[in-house]
């Protein structure tokens, strides 16, 4: 059944979900304090604390009882941010996993566009649930740009690791672009013009996760970027 | 299912342990006058620190769940957040609903209605004209 281009490409098993996860774990670890600097002077400076704590847990979860499918994996992971991050990233990070898991369902491997529709009905879940769009500097301006610039890259005939390395592209860019940006949403609005010139912190963190992404499709082709 | 037993119960859920205890003493004894309904409060994360624990949500819900139903309010950002993302995972008994409603008046407002035996709706809309009241 596979052809020779599909054994070069990485494909969305249970394994990419998990280098996914000891990556995206090891991301937010290594930035925390710089995510907690970028918390500081417009929200309340717990964003890195959270995020490390709550992908340790959920790396330690998945290591107890390992899942089976990526779909459970992901739903697995979004599960354990809800319940002990203690901060707003918690639920909104634990539905974008969880509603992409569920999208995923219960395969054991998804195509490249599957994933890229999965990862839109979660991220189209955080905007529902946080009530925010593009524009107002939050992590939906590092993931709505990513899943645009994925699906663009897929329907044009790219890979999938090529593809996330544009969704990657597209995160950075999107998170660099908050700093002008006036928060509409969370603490940080309450401060109207202060939070102008300040990089949002979940779209910084949001930008990790999709970069994580592209090294776990990376990591399968020999891309260890 | 089975018929409604029993009060609506109140859950409040804020940043802050002390906050939600207050609010739920302070809504009490408003309510007094007759039996009150059960109120139970959800304030800030298991090991004493600001913030919102979706456990801690879970066991006061489920506390105060007597098969009528069960108002949540919430103050700010992720206590909001995590009560939606619970509801719509499933995690909170049949019958549980986040009120839209200011946090201390919709407080009152919900315990002064469910202790007189209204039901689900008659709290959450007791709870959202709260926000009617306008002071100045």
């Amino acid at each position: 059944m596979n052809t020779p281009a599909s054994t070069t490409e990485p494909v969305v098993d249970t394994e990419f979900a998990r280098r996914w996860l000891e990556t995206a774990t090891a991301a937010v670890t290594r930035e925390a304090d710089r995510l907690t600097e970028l918390d500081s002077p417009i929200g309340d400076a717990d964003h890195g604390a959270n995020m490390r704590r709550g992908f340790t847990a959920a790396r330690d979860a998945v290591a107890k009882e390992p899942p089976d499918t990526p779909g459970r994996l992901l739903v697995r992971v979004g599960r354990e941010l809800i319940s002990t991050v203690g901060g707003a990233s918690g639920p909104l990070y634990g539905t974008l996993l969880r509603r992409t898991g569920k999208a995923l369902g219960e395969a054991a491997t998804a195509t490249p566009e599957q994933l890229g529709d999965a990862l839109r009905a979660g991220v189209d879940a955080v905007a529902q649930l946080g009530g925010a769009a593009p524009g107002d500097k939050t992590m939906l301006d590092a993931l709505v740009p990513a899943t645009e610039a994925l699906a663009f890259a897929l329907d044009a005939g790219a890979g999938l690791a090529e593809a996330l390395a544009a969704a990657r592209s597209a995160a950075d860019e999107g998170a660099a672009a908050t700093v002008p940006m006036l928060a509409r949403k969370g603490r940080a609005s309450y401060l109207g013009e202060r939070s102008v010139g300040h990089q949002d912190p979940g779209a910084t963190s949001a930008a990790l996760l999709v970069a994580a992404l592209a090294s776990a499709a990376g990591a399968a082709t020999g891309d260890a970027r | 299912m089975s018929a409604p037993a029993g009060r609506v119960g109140v859950v409040l859920v804020s940043h802050s342990a002390e906050v939600a205890a207050s609010v739920a003493d302070l809504a009490r004894k408003l309510a007094a006058g007759g039996a009150a309904a059960d109120v139970a409060p959800a304030g800030g994360t298991p090991d004493g620190g600001t913030g919102t624990s979706s456990a801690l949500i879970t066991e006061a819900v489920r506390a105060v769940d007597s098969g009528a139903g069960v108002a949540v309010l919430a103050d700010l950002g992720s206590a909001v957040l995590t009560v939606k993302a619970l509801l719509e995972d499933g995690e909170l008994p049949e019958g549980t609903r986040l009120l839209d409603a200011p946090f201390v008046e919709g407080a009152v407002a919900a315990v002064v209605t469910a202790s007189a035996g209204a039901d689900l709706d008659a709290v959450a809309a007791a709870a959202r004209e709260a926000y009617d009241y306008r002071k100045v």
